[in-house]
């Protein structure tokens, strides 16, 4: 293994090298940074164009400029990395070093909802194979490849950002938008769930009326300037996800599973009130991870006194549903300050951004306010991404899924009784997901670089917008800069992602073959 | 006696679709069959018209000029560099100005008749008819799908065959190259290129991006002939004394066209998409020539006040990615040997009813 992973990383250094090269030269000639010299009219232009060319080293050519780059670059090996001082007279490392967390911020959540939507969703497609939910949800699939990433971002900024702050300027949802929202919820559910024509209807009507009472009542009790969940909302939600855990993971013929979830649902409504006095009173980063780690311990806690035998699968089902509800009562605190956030004069009733990473105006020293900004802020770039990205989850989880119920070890486990549920999640979803985290490892790595557009959009300053700067104002030096990082990063990822495969599934052996 | 009876209940009880799929591939040769199946998918052959439909409607649109001097006229009266009044306030639409003046409702729902008006796709800001300028970025948008899909396959498909045919050195001086260039982003190299030869015009630029697209092809055709020529036909073909050329074009890229075909059209609805983005961005075509991306990048401001100037072209950009990647989703299925169709609830009560009438 060492000796793979070691010739593995030696090429990964030639192919760096390489693509590097390459660019370099690609980059050096597709502009001549002398252009807006030549024909100034300045009297001494000659001074200017030597000094930009000494400057720039212009005198070398680039195929051997490159190994100045090069030059700095290899003293990652004795501790300080040299990529090059920018145009600007700032050091690429120190742009770098500002761009990075900026951008991880900005992909971090799409990549995660964007994961998460797309499997399960991909997975209910694969099940449902062939039924209009299939049908519809690959039509979707596919319009989402088609559309331009900007001009999705044109249309949310209008409609999720600007229409939507009108309409909360006074929360009425006009009649025609209930029946319209209540329409396609109830199609979703009914294709979803109905299989017969009578339960289809059923589950249509049934679904219709529910939303349409809920989204008139949450008009009525003016939930939208002043959202919230409260201790009996997020008890209710709480044992919700109880129930939905249990049936996931182990079934809810496990009846002590069961027990330990809903007790980490009364545990949840028990703690509402001390929760939120830390939220109001001693709240740090710090103690939400004491927080995190009380809430982890006493999953476990739970699972192992609900258990004698078997304890594994109880104590996770445990803390998933302990995670999920403090999740919950954190959720329900934001939602609490949503009205005093549009309230500042800095938001001023206008609460959904469409450019920015934060607004300058908001006290950072406030933690609800300061962090529901960066949350509202991070709100469109991430719907945008998200819708941009996950299509490509929904296709090749479906395809993976398909490919893995035609398997033999799975008509082994129908033959030997088991239910659907246990065949599914424990035979086919896990070996579905081998598959999937080699790609998911690869997607982490390319989101780093790969949201030029949307940065661009929504004003964010990141990699991408680095990438831009340095090809409009040919700063060779930042541009392979950034290309380096995301390259490594890319290189990285796809090692990883191998040995990853091979550490899955133990059918696949690298180091043998290539 | 028993054996045969055996089978005749097995075949009348579990094995009625496959009956049905038999049946229908008899008699039928792999191209057939493969047509058979596409002409099947529905969303691929409304696909296929759609984009046929298009780029007729789109290339027939505005004047050609044959070698400078002969004007080839287009259905549409207006072209993209006249410059007509710009009209508002008038009673067809609204008051903004230079607003669409399609028109879809009919009369008798207080419309004003179905009908196109002067300029049914609204004026842009200083008064170009828009439906011209939509068809010559259309225009351009396809011709880049083309050029890059091409190129694209042309390039990839043939290094491919080398390096995946005749293995050894060949083959590792292309495949490492290949990693050279894959590793690079492809936004990368297109805003690179775009940069320097964008100003050239929108062919330039598709020709530029074309050499730099056939990577992903090269790796799978690489991998589809590093598996097939160790198969026995192949040295079946070598003993009958067929040169390499021969056994490349007559007998191993026959087997692999599918996969190229279906990749390709993928290539090509990524290739619209980069060129858009790359519009987008400000590294792909620029002014004077148009683009979708750079008439929806111009106008994304205006979105409120004339939100035609955004609908139109990205309408376009949508309906021909669509079908290009229905058009791919279509070819896969008909490629695929393991795709069985899905047999309807009709279809198995008639077969079900024959096999009876068998008996």
């Amino acid at each position: 293994m060492v000796a793979y992973i070691s010739r593995r990383l030696g090429v990964m250094v030639v192919i760096l090298l390489g693509s590097s090269f390459i660019l370099y030269n690609l980059a050096a000639l597709s502009g001549d940074p002398l252009d807006d010299l030549k024909t100034s009219t300045d009297p001494n232009r000659d001074f200017l164009i030597a000094q930009r060319t000494r400057q720039l080293q212009l005198d070398v050519p680039p195929p051997l400029r490159y190994f100045y780059w090069l030059r700095g670059v290899f003293g990652i090996f004795i501790g300080k990395a040299n990529f090059g001082m920018t145009r600007a007279g700032i050091t690429v490392g120190e742009e770098l070093q500002q761009a990075i967390p900026v951008t991880i911020r900005l992909v971090f959540a799409a990549t995660i909802i964007a994961m998460i939507l797309g499997i399960s969703l991909g997975i209910i497609t694969a099940l449902r194979q062939y039924s209009r939910f299939d049908y519809s949800l690959t039509f979707v699939a596919f319009l989402l490849f088609s559309l331009p990433v900007f001009w999705i971002a044109v249309l949310a900024k209008e409609y999720l950002a600007i229409t939507f702050n009108n309409f909360l300027r006074d929360p009425i949802i006009p009649i025609n938008v209930i029946a319209g929202i209540s329409f396609i919820g109830a199609l979703f559910w009914a294709s979803l769930i109905g299989r017969s024509r009578g339960k289809f209807w059923m589950t249509f009507a049934i679904v219709f009326v529910a939303t349409a009472i809920v989204l008139k009542t949450m008009e009525l009790v003016e939930w939208f300037t002043n959202p919230r969940l409260g201790p009996i909302l997020v008890f209710a939600a709480s044992v919700g996800i109880a129930f939905g855990i249990t049936q996931l993971s182990v079934g809810l013929t496990n009846r002590k599973a069961l027990k330990a979830s809903l007790a980490m649902s009364i545990a949840t409504l028990v703690f509402y009130y001390p929760a939120n006095y830390i939220f109001d009173n001693h709240i740090s980063a710090l103690a939400l991870l004491g927080m995190l780690v009380v809430t982890i311990a006493a999953g476990v806690i739970a699972g192992i006194s609900f258990s004698k035998i078997d304890r594994g699968p109880i104590i996770r089902t445990a803390v998933l549903t302990a995670f999920l509800s403090a999740l919950l009562i954190l959720i329900d605190k934001f939602m609490r300050t949503w009205s005093r956030y549009s309230a500042t004069d800095a938001i001023n009733y206008r609460p959904v951004p469409t450019i920015q990473e934060r607004n300058s105006e908001i006290d950072v020293t406030d933690f609800w306010l300061s962090n529901l900004d960066v949350i509202m802020h991070l709100f469109l770039p991430t719907v945008v991404l998200t819708l941009g990205s996950f299509a490509g989850y929904i296709r090749f989880s479906r395809g993976t899924l398909l490919e893995v119920l035609n398997q033999d070890y799975i008509r082994t486990a129908r033959a030997k009784g088991l239910t659907e549920r246990t065949v599914i999640m424990r035979h086919a979803f896990r070996n579905t997901l081998i598959p999937i985290s080699t790609i998911i490892v690869a997607d982490f790595a390319g989101i780093i670089g790969g949201a030029i557009i949307t940065e661009n959009v929504f004003g964010w300053s990141g990699m991408g917008t680095l990438f831009r700067r340095g090809i409009f104002t040919f700063d060779l030096n930042l541009l392979m800069g950034v290309f380096f990082v995301t390259t490594t990063l890319t290189l990285l990822a796809i090692l990883l992602a191998d040995i990853l495969y091979s550490a899955l599934d133990p059918r696949i052996r690298v180091g043998s073959g290539a | 006696m028993f054996g045969r009876k055996k089978n005749v209940t097995v075949e009348t009880t579990t094995s009625g679709e496959n009956a049905i799929s038999n049946k229908e591939t008899e008699g039928l040769s792999q191209s057939q069959i493969v047509r058979r199946r596409f002409f099947r998918h529905k969303a691929a052959m409304i696909s296929l018209f759609v984009i046929t439909f298009i780029t007729i409607l789109v290339f027939t649109a505005l004047d050609w000029r044959l070698f400078g001097k002969i004007r080839v006229p287009g259905w549409w009266k207006w072209s993209p560099d006249e410059l007509p009044e710009l009209r508002y306030g008038t009673d067809i639409c609204g008051d903004t100005v230079g607003c669409p003046t399609i028109s879809l409702r009919p009369k008798f729902l207080g419309g004003n008749g179905i009908g196109l008006g002067d300029h049914p796709f609204g004026q842009d800001d200083i008064g170009r008819d828009y439906l011209a300028l939509v068809m010559k970025g259309t225009q351009r948008s396809l011709s880049v799908m083309f050029i890059i899909g091409i190129l694209g396959a042309t390039i990839g498909t043939v290094l491919g065959s080398i390096s995946g045919f005749y293995r050894g050195k060949v083959d590792a001086v292309l495949a490492r190259f290949t990693d050279f260039i894959i590793t690079i982003p492809t936004l990368v190299i297109g805003s690179v290129i775009g940069y320097r030869f964008g100003n050239l015009g929108a062919t330039f630029l598709a020709f530029y991006l074309g050499i730099f697209a056939w990577t992903g092809l090269f790796r799978l055709v690489r991998g589809e002939f590093l598996t097939l020529r160790e198969r026995e036909f192949v040295d079946a073909a070598r003993v009958a004394g067929a040169s390499n050329l021969r056994i490349i074009f007559k007998h191993v890229l026959p087997n692999a066209v599918g996969v190229i075909i279906v990749s390709v059209t993928l290539l090509m609805s990524g290739a619209i998409l980069l060129e858009t983005a790359l519009s987008y961005l400000g590294f792909g075509v620029v002014e004077p020539d148009v683009s979708l991306g750079l008439l929806i990048s111009k106008y994304q401001d205006s979105f409120t006040t004339r939100p035609w100037l955004f609908w139109y072209p990205g309408l376009f950009i949508i309906s021909i990615a669509l079908s290009v990647n229905f058009i791919g989703d279509g070819l896969r299925d008909a490629f695929d040997p393991r795709q069985r169709r899905r047999i309807t609830k009709k279809e198995r009560a008639a077969a079900r009813v024959a096999a009876r009438g068998a008996h």
